[in-house]
């Protein structure tokens, strides 16, 4: 008796291409898919502000005050739009504007005469914090910008400052526009590893093929990888769609090698098929595998893989949990791998990672894949 | 009236099988209750626990005190020294830390001459939204370090920053996801459960029966949708209660307008959900096409990133997404105290989605089925 | 030769109060069939996943083929050929991708390959269809096509479960040809199966009950202890139906049903006979002693019939009579593409009447019965329920019609209560006539014990019963019945045509597909559909008569079936 037969295998990969084929939702994920994620990421998600939507109220007469205001329209940051504080108040509650700058009536006095220093008050929208910290951070550079130029016409001493430069390095125009690579491949190869192949299994089982095969010499481990392997070429397919389409169409750069990018991309599959098999095994109805995997395959790839939210923010017991989440070493690697090249000390403990992970999935997997109808 | 026995019929029917055993149930709570501890835990681009790393050439006396003032910043918990130049290239390649702060050896020396001195951030672009902040935060430090220097030195500044956040003094990203999440939710469980209940009756052979019954397509779909919806709305019920009373979010709308509302939205997605599984013939086909809305639409909501930072064409398409919209009222209606009159006007695109896609789903239902 | 041996072997189902297997001992031996007979919930299938190596046993030891099954599965796998009773069919491979699917997973290659191809092709005449898909293939040939899969290999032991459901009379009879075939070559097949003719006709016989074995041994054993008690009441004038239910009332009778012109009735005691004068029969009626069937046997072993009673037409009212036919198909046409499924098919069928549409798998029954109940647009011609085209009508028009689908279609994760109440709600019932309706049909159709259950769980038996419970419940004046007995045991069988006969005395209109051909006796009219035609429209017994033939003076209505069949296709 042999474990494996490469006929059997063969003969049963044959029949789950043609399946494959022959239903347009799988060609559907496996092709269409990367495409629509590549032009979501590429054009959709984008963090890097270029222009807000910011009002002003300038409610002083002074020259100070008109200066100060002409030199903020003047910036290329903002989309400035003039108002009082009601219609300000009311463009910021239905999010019209992102915030605004208020000088108020005493500000060009107080800037002429002093004491205290004039309040440039800013009013953010706290509904979107990141847009609330960018829009802060920028009215805070203008300001500085203006300060200096203001010295300067006074014949006023500069005021010691520092001369930053910040250098942005493996990317240096600092385009988000990177997370296309991690997040599309992260969720292209959780789609096709865990959820299609957990709805495929499910299926087997529910039509009765499975009795079938049971009933058949296939063995464990024949069974197993016929399942593995039809759409482990499925999901390299698709990953290589993005990753050149990325490459060639987007100008991402790739400093990393191919043979790295297989790697940690291969072993991040396996454990996704892992996943996908051991909860339509555990389910063994397609209804319930297809809740189960959105929620425990898709949503942590999305939420806890670092390719959109910082793992290093989370609270610790969070951050514990995605240690445990195969794509959190997915998404440092491709960072890693497309941008900065490949880069060992970062790659190796990754790739062994997910191979761990991989090996633990597909193990669970062997163990409660039976060979019969009940325990 | 009797139209309406054999609705609460069915009502009561597709309530009993969506909780029908405890697996069903458990799916229909357990997601629910994970995303809550999870999403407003993890989801937040703020940088805090990260680890900076400073090369000072400088033996003065400003670098050393700001060097100090970095470590002592809650964004940046552990500082690395480094020593020389060449071990930048490390530092930076292994992620040891999210950026390297680099003081030429005259800072202090220029500084203290009221010269602007010479220092670098090197930093993450593999990570570039998380290092702009941390550059953000480094940037504050020292610009406070020297604004207070020159106050010590009699030099008034003529004026002053002075931010004042709006609906969210604390710039707390939970009281951004929490909101978002009631949408996410409804939009995750109504499109899949719809889509794939009409799946399932047909490969089950139950449709047929139903629709030899005096049941019309449409008392079929209100069914599901009343279930579905039923479903939804405890969900969400759960995340607002979770929002108010664990995470302490101030709920400052009315609870009534977001419940409002989540119909409106609700419909726009069922219509969505039959209209899916009217064009597909399995289970897998219906979750899949499901999948294939879902996740564009979610990225594409605002949640992931702001629409207005989308080229022109792109957020003119988002117009069409039920998802961008809903997130918005309710985040609007959560935080911001929304208006009845701001919830009709953004709402019209949900009501106009949910009769477009409802009156397609019926015709379709109709030709087929009638 | 012993090919299998099972000594006190037993299975119990955790949730299950009774267990599927109850220390069950027996044997099957090589070169002959062997069937596994009995009711739904048996245990059949059970017993059959338990020589697969595809469960295991609780307690007890099955040696198959000189093995353990759990322990030597590997070994066994090779040498055993399993069709399930879903056939295990990938509906979206073709047939040749099927075959060859299951020629690889069985090492069966080169010219071996080819040579059992041809001949399994041949065998089961699918050798034109090779590029159709399966799932597009008819009830008939899928089973021909499981059945060539579990062959592939030529394995020692065949193990088939209930493969005679949903098949038509002449794919059964060539099904059985090809197993006897196959059984002559020296295998050993096991055949389950809960159609007492098919047990019948088998070398060897092991009867279940509720997981218990009740009889083992050639079927002749067991008929024989009925001599004397079958028999035949002949020259009955007037509506048989009623004489029937008139004869199964008496104490003396056991079990009875229609065949042919004559009523067939099983007597508790051979020489004790009722009274022939309560048929009030205008003839003269008289006995005559016939052969035991196993069928017989099996209905005494289990206590008897189910009477001839009908609970649930007791309860319904008479329906007013109306003069105009209640169904009617005018030139009716389905294309699909350029295949005629139903080809210019007319009929009427009366008040009170019930109107069989017979046909061989595939013939276009289902998609003539889908277009009377409003399911399928027609391509052209008229299908009309009392008056009105259900594809346009208003959904009230519906609700005098009862329809239960070939394939079991009701809520599987819903217990049998919330499935009544859900079909009872959609048509319209509430309060107190809801509540009402509903313990009508739990005790029209012993619904008590399993009132709690899933619906999945339960037997087909009881699953059967569900659906036309629930086809029934508002009282329809119209019943479209599509292969309602398919798989069911004799007993449960007689009860719904109980039901059906007594609902036809009260005036209800009955439209039914069926594969049983003494089933077909009981039909006021038949249509028989062949290649999407009506090629005979007429009574049973005019049906039979048409093909008397020298050598068949008295055909039953099985030969009249296959002739006229047969005539078609040699035209």
């Amino acid at each position: 008796m042999t474990m494996l037969s490469w006929r059997r295998l063969r003969a049963l990969c044959i029949k789950e291409t043609y399946q494959i084929l022959r239903d347009p939702s799988s060609g559907i994920m496996a092709f269409i898919l990367p495409m629509l994620l590549l032009v979501i990421f590429g054009y959709g998600i984008n963090l890097d502000a270029t222009s807000m939507r910011l009002g002003l109220c300038n409610e002083s007469t002074g020259q100070p005050a008109a200066a100060f205001a002409a030199h903020l329209t003047g910036t290329p940051y903002f989309e400035i739009q003039a108002g009082t504080r009601p219609q300000l108040d009311a463009l910021l509650a239905d999010g019209t504007i992102r915030g605004y700058v208020l000088l108020a009536s005493d500000f060009s006095r107080l800037v002429q005469n002093g004491p205290d220093p004039a309040p440039i008050q800013i009013v953010t929208d706290g509904t979107e914090p990141n847009i609330a910290t960018f829009l802060a951070a920028f009215i805070h550079n203008t300001w500085a910008i203006w300060n200096e130029s203001q010295a300067r016409a006074q014949g006023l001493a500069l005021a010691p400052g520092t001369d930053i430069q910040a250098r942005y390095w493996y990317n240096p125009a600092a385009i988000s526009r990177h997370y296309l690579i991690p997040g599309s491949i992260t969720i292209i190869m959780t789609v096709i590893g865990a959820m299609l192949t957990s709805l495929v299994v499910a299926r087997e089982w529910e039509r009765g093929t499975m009795e079938a095969l049971l009933s058949s010499p296939v063995t464990r481990a024949e069974l197993l990888l016929s399942k593995l392997l039809p759409y482990f070429v499925l999901g390299m397919i698709s990953m290589g769609i993005v990753a050149a389409s990325a490459v060639f169409f987007m100008n991402v750069p790739f400093h990393g090698s191919i043979p790295a990018l297989l790697l940690v991309t291969s072993l991040f599959l396996l454990s996704m098929l892992g996943l996908g098999l051991l909860i339509s095994s555990a389910m063994r109805n397609q209804f319930d595998s297809a809740q189960t995997t959105l929620n425990i395959a898709f949503l942590p790839a999305v939420m806890l893989s670092g390719a959109f939210f910082v793992i290093d923010s989370m609270p610790a017991p969070i951050r514990a949990i995605t240690y445990l989440l195969p794509p959190r070493y997915l998404v440092s690697s491709l960072q890693t791998i497309f941008l900065a090249g490949d880069i060992w000390t970062i790659l190796l403990p990754n790739t062994l990672f997910l191979a761990g992970t991989s090996i633990l999935f597909l193990l669970l997997t062997v163990r409660a894949t039976r060979r019969r109808l009940d325990g | 009236m009797i139209w309406l026995y054999r609705i609460s019929a069915l009502i009561r029917k597709e309530l009993q099988i969506l909780l029908a055993d405890r697996q069903s149930r458990q799916l229909v709570i357990i997601p629910v209750i994970l995303q809550i501890i999870i999403f407003p835990l993890a989801v937040t681009l703020d940088v805090k626990n990260t680890t900076l790393a400073i090369l000072n050439e400088d033996s003065g006396q400003v670098s050393h005190e700001l060097s100090a003032r970095f470590a002592a910043a809650s964004a940046f918990t552990t500082i690395i020294h480094l020593t020389g130049a060449a071990q930048i290239q490390q530092v930076m390649d292994n992620q040891d830390a999210i950026a390297v702060v680099w003081f030429a050896q005259d800072f202090s020396a220029k500084a203290e001459h009221g010269l602007p001195g010479s220092m670098q951030i090197i930093l993450d672009g593999r990570r570039s939204n998380s290092s702009q902040i941390a550059a953000t935060y480094v940037q504050d430090i020292v610009n406070t370090y020297f604004m207070q220097a020159q106050q010590t030195q009699g030099q008034a500044p003529q004026t002053q920053l002075v931010i004042h956040n709006r609906y969210n003094p604390n710039l707390d990203y939970q009281w951004f996801i929490l909101p978002s999440l009631i949408a996410l939710i409804l939009t995750v469980s109504a499109l899949i459960l719809t889509a794939l209940s009409v799946a399932r009756e047909r490969e089950q052979g139950t449709l047929e029966q139903l629709l030899v019954s005096p049941l019309t397509p449409e008392m079929i779909m209100i069914g599901k949708a009343v279930a579905v919806l039923v479903v939804g709305m405890f969900q969400a019920s759960v995340i607002i209660a979770a929002a108010v009373f664990v995470y302490k979010v101030p709920l400052a709308g009315s609870l009534a307008l977001i419940y409002a509302s989540a119909v409106l939205y609700f419909l726009a997605l069922v219509g969505i959900g039959f209209l899916i599984s009217a064009v597909c013939a399995t289970q897998q086909q219906a979750f899949l096409g499901a999948f294939a809305f879902m996740m564009p639409a979610i990225l594409l909501s605002g949640i992931a990133s702001p629409i207005e930072n989308m080229p022109q064409w792109m957020q003119t398409m988002t117009w069409i997404n039920p998802v961008r919209h809903f997130m918005f009222i309710v985040k609007s209606i959560f935080l911001k105290d929304a208006s009845i009159g701001f919830v009709i006007t953004h709402s019209l695109p949900l009501v106009l989605t949910g009769a477009i896609t409802l009156s397609l789903a019926v015709y379709r239902y109709r030709k087929r089925f009638g | 030769m012993q090919a299998v041996a099972m000594e006190h072997v037993s299975k119990h189902f955790s949730g299950m109060t009774q267990p599927a297997l109850n220390a069950l001992s027996g044997t099957i031996c090589s070169g002959i069939i062997t069937g596994i007979a009995g009711p739904d919930g048996a245990g059949k299938t059970t017993m059959l996943r338990i020589m697969a190596g595809l469960l295991v046993p609780d307690t007890g030891t099955m040696t198959v083929l000189g093995h353990n099954p759990v322990t030597d599965s590997a070994l066994l796998r090779h040498r055993i050929g399993y069709m399930p009773q879903k056939f295990g069919l990938y509906e979206d491979l073709s047939v040749l991708e099927n075959l060859t699917l299951h020629a690889d997973l069985r090492d069966v290659r080169g010219m071996a390959r080819d040579k059992r191809f041809a001949e399994l092709l041949s065998f089961t005449a699918l050798a034109p269809f090779t590029s159709r898909l399966a799932g597009k293939l008819s009830g008939g040939m899928k089973q021909k096509l499981g059945l060539a899969c579990a062959l592939l290999g030529t394995p020692e032991l065949l193990l088939l479960d209930e493969p005679g459901v949903g098949v038509d009379p002449i794919s059964r009879r060539e099904l059985w040809k090809m197993v006897q075939d196959l059984a002559g070559q020296g295998i050993a097949v096991v055949w389950s199966t809960s159609y007492l003719d098919e047990a019948e006709a088998c070398h060897s016989v092991l009867l279940l009950s509720q997981g218990s074995l009740l009889f083992a041994g050639p079927p002749h054993d067991l008929t024989q202890r009925l001599a004397g008690r079958s028999q035949h009441v002949r020259g009955v004038t007037g509506r048989l139906r009623q004489s029937l239910t008139v004869m199964l009332r008496q104490p003396e009778v056991c079990d009875g049903t229609i065949q042919g012109r004559n009523l067939r009735i099983i007597l508790k005691d051979a020489t004790i006979r009722p009274d022939l004068a309560v048929l009030d029969s205008a003839g003269s009626p008289s006995w005559a002693t016939v052969t035991p069937r196993f069928e017989d046997a099996f209905i005494d072993l289990l206590g008897g019939g189910p009477g001839g009673e009908s609970a649930l037409a007791q309860a319904m009212p008479m329906r007013t009579a109306q003069n105009k036919p209640l169904i009617v198909a005018e030139n009716l046409t389905k294309m699909f593409g350029t295949f005629a499924a139903t080809d210019n098919v007319s009929f009427a069928v009366r008040q009170g009447e019930i109107f069989g549409l017979l046909g061989p798998n595939g013939a276009g029954k289902s998609t003539t019965f889908k277009m009377m109940c409003g399911l399928l647009q027609p391509s052209s011609g008229k299908a009309e329920v009392l008056g009105i085209d259900l594809r346009r009508s208003p959904a009230q028009a519906r609700q005098h019609l009862g329809y239960m689908a070939q394939k079991f279609s009701l809520y599987g994760k819903l217990t049998v209560r919330q499935n009544l109440h859900f079909f009872s709600g959609a048509y319209g019932l509430f309060g107190s006539r809801q509540r009402q309706a509903v313990d009508n049909m739990i005790h029209a159709f012993h619904l008590d014990p399993v009132l709690g259950s899933r619906t999945d769980d339960l037997s087909l038996g009881y699953k059967q019963r569900i659906a036309l419970a629930c086809a029934t419940m508002h009282e329809p004046d119209i019943l479209f019945l599509d292969e309602p007995t398919s798989g069911v045991d004799p007993i449960t069988r007689r009860e719904f045509w109980n039901h059906i006969n007594a609902m036809v005395e009260k005036g209800v209109t009955i439209m039914v597909t069926t594969h049983f051909m003494d089933e077909a006796e009981y039909c006021d009219r038949i249509g028989l559909v062949y290649q999407g035609r009506l090629i005979a429209l007429a009574p049973p017994d005019d049906l039979k008569s048409q093909t008397a033939t020298q050598e068949i003076p008295d055909p039953t209505m099985e030969d009249a079936f296959i002739e006229l069949i047969y005539q078609q296709a040699h035209i």
